[in-house]
């Protein structure tokens, strides 16, 4: 029992069937995640971050479909189970805070319905319990005047206020795992640190497990125990936070840690990446990130290069891996 | 809140107002009544005297100034032919009608809406399929048709249900009611199938159609992913959503089913306000005729409000404002 992590992806494809071709959206994706850990999940827009959490889950609506691969809840395997038992691990065991808080909450029920929604899934409360829980869960994400708040509908709160509404509904039931999808980008500066700090805290607190995914390594950088960086549905790299940012192997990594306007970026002038993520739907032989790539040569046309371990904690795809303290 | 209702009912007086003005002079330059009046061999004086009576020589604008004002205090005229208060006629008539529509109404209802939402919620599902093109079918098929296989196959052919009239009737409060009789349901059934087909059509296009919108919204997902189950998701969190064109619909089917629930009456013989309609409009019974107007436009007018008021119970952002 000692060594089983919390979760386990292994080789996880989900592929959208779309009428103009296959959008292989997540392409054999591993990771693990153990108790009260967190981990980034980083890449572009694109790259697959938000299917992956949503594979998880299995929130997967035609014509996206799970071709292959499994996700180890505890060492059972999610992708084979029914739905009525997905429905037990959804909000209880595994919860998720969407993208967008100013669509995740339904504009006809007030607040207090849709967070009782959850207690009433998940636990055996009555009513005053429940009531009681919601306030002090809406409290505690620092909502104040709770109790009034709860009559209140999701037009009446700012994009902020929805997103703390949103995060008390995912730690409500006390979930293992929470599965946080950009929870602070469509938030300005100020509220976005004052979030992430407090989904910290609560996670801590609760000794709970979260999936931080973002295109900001800045981000992640300061919330992460470990990175995995998505390149069009497939991991590029992956290890603790200190070496990857610290010394990334991956010339893609580098590029999106030179691209932070942030004390992280230790370069004179911000650089970006050149160039666009290829169409997802005819990806080229060879490695994905070639075109892109100032260290791309004849071999990385010809063979994909395969998830291998280079210095440190760090494991990344790669031909010709960046060594630490090498410029890209 | 208050001001809002207070707004709603002058603007509904406004309407009626309106109607009254198009009703008379629709009146006015439809034949002359007189002759409904006078025997056939009646002399020129006789005509003039009878003219004079019924108010019909005074000028355009003093007609209606005694037409709106007998309106208002409740005098709607005597039926030419009956002989009788014209509103006492159609008040008669008018539960038959309203008890086949609600009936209707509450069919269709029963109906379209689980089919809409499933419709709405698997597409490309077969059993879909098959209800859509159901749904083509009964908005596509005239009424008086579908009515008149109904009455073939389950009056005369199989003799399962009566094929004309109420039935049995209980009067309560001075209503006389069918649905209160078993024999009075063995009548309503084919009406009330005839008569609700295309509505439920409609309805159930319309609440595909909205549960096609709300399914791609986030908000259904994230209900999914605190662990609601499929029905909690598709009824409380979509069909909540997906009911303001539905309730829009409802309010004018209802009320043309009201209106216009004729075609069905004459079928079936139902001895509704329809089949009064018909009956005035050939023997030119003008108070009769222009009672009915006004009563159906009072009917709209108030669906219409109740309508507005039901947003307002389903959306809190409209309650609001
Ligand atoms: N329902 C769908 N049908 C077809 N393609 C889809 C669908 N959902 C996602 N995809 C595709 O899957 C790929 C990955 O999408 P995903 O939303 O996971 O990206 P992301 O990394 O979360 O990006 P972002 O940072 O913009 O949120 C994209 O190419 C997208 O077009
Ligand atoms: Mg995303």
């Amino acid at each position: 029992m000692t060594d089983q992590p919390l979760l386990a992806v292994r080789d996880l494809r989900t592929h959208f069937h779309t009428f103009s071709g296959t959008v292989k959206a997540v392409d054999g994706v591993s990771f693990e995640i153990g108790q009260g850990e967190v981990m980034g999940l980083v890449g572009e827009s694109g790259g697959g971050k938000s299917v992956v959490g949503f594979s998880i889950l299995g929130l997967i609506d035609s014509p996206g479909k799970i071709e292959a691969g499994e996700i180890l809840l505890d060492g059972k395997n999610l992708v084979a189970a029914s739905e009525a038992e997905l429905r037990k691990v959804r909000g209880r065991e595994i919860s998720m805070v969407f993208q967008d808080p100013m669509t995740s909450l339904n504009p006809l029920h007030s607040v207090g319905r849709q967070m009782d929604e959850v207690l009433r899934l998940h636990t055996d409360l009555d009513a005053k319990a429940r009531q009681a829980a919601c306030v002090e869960m809406l409290e505690s994400v620092g909502i104040s005047r709770a109790a009034e708040r709860l009559k209140a509908y999701p037009h009446q709160f700012s994009g902020g206020m929805r997103q703390r509404v949103v995060i008390a509904i995912a730690l409500l039931a006390r979930p293992r795992l929470i599965i946080a999808d950009e929870p602070t980008t469509a938030l300005d500066v100020t509220i976005q640190s004052q979030i992430l700090k407090l989904m910290r805290a609560q996670i801590a607190e609760k000794g709970a497990s979260m999936i931080l995914i973002t295109h900001d390594l800045a981000v992640v950088s300061e919330m992460a125990d470990h990175i995995t960086v998505l390149y069009c549905g497939k991991v590029v790299e992956r290890g603790r936070t200190r070496d990857l940012i610290n010394a990334p192997s991956h010339p893609y990594t580098r590029g999106l840690i030179d691209s932070i306007p942030d004390t992280v970026n230790r370069h004179d002038r911000l650089s970006q990446i050149p160039g666009t993520v290829p169409d997802i739907r005819n990806l080229p032989k060879g490695c994905n990130f070639r075109d892109r790539c100032p260290r791309a040569q004849a071999l990385c046309a010809e063979v994909e290069p395969q998830l291998e371990p280079q210095h440190g904690t760090l494991s990344s795809a790669c031909h010709f891996p960046l060594k630490p303290g090498e410029a890209a | 809140m208050l001001g809002y209702l207070l707004k709603r009912l002058i603007q509904m007086t406004l309407v009626l107002w309106v109607v009254s003005v198009i009703v008379f002079l629709m009146m006015s330059f439809t034949g002359d009544p007189v002759f409904m009046v006078v025997p056939i061999d009646a002399s020129d004086a006789e005509i003039a005297q009878a003219r004079r009576l019924l108010g019909l020589d005074d000028s355009l604008p003093v007609q209606y100034w005694k037409f709106l004002t007998s309106l208002l205090q409740g005098d709607f005229g005597r039926s030419y032919v009956f002989r009788q208060p014209a509103m006492t006629l159609i008040l008669e008539r008018m539960p038959a009608t309203v008890e086949l529509v609600l009936v209707a109404m509450a069919l269709a209802i029963a109906v379209a809406i689980p089919l809409g939402v499933y419709a709405g919620a698997n597409p490309q599902s077969r059993i879909s399929r098959v209800i859509m093109a159901g749904s083509l079918l009964g908005i596509s098929l005239p009424g008086f048709w579908i009515g008149m296989v109904l009455i073939y196959l389950f009056a005369v052919h199989w003799g399962i249900f009566p094929s004309s009239g109420r039935g049995d009737t209980v009067e309560i409060f001075g209503i006389r009611l069918s649905i209160l009789t078993w024999d009075g349901w063995t009548h309503i059934v084919l009406p009330a199938v005839t008569l609700s087909l295309a509505t439920m059509a409609i309805i159930l296009r319309i609440t595909r159609a909205g549960m096609m919108e709300v399914g791609r919204q986030d908000f259904m997902k994230f209900a999914r992913a605190k662990g609601a189950t499929r029905g909690d998701v598709l009824y409380k969190h979509g069909l909540k959503n997906a009911l303001i064109p539905v309730v829009t619909i409802f309010g004018l089917q209802l009320g043309d089913l009201i209106a216009f629930a004729t075609i069905t009456e004459t079928i079936f013989s139902w001895p509704g306000m329809g089949k009064l309609l018909i009956d005035s409009i050939y023997r030119a019974d003008r108070p009769v005729i222009v009672v009915y107007l006004m009563l159906v436009a009072l009917i709209f007018v108030v669906i219409n409000f109740l309508v507005d008021v039901i947003y307002m119970l389903i959306d809190p952002r409209i309650r609001l404002k």
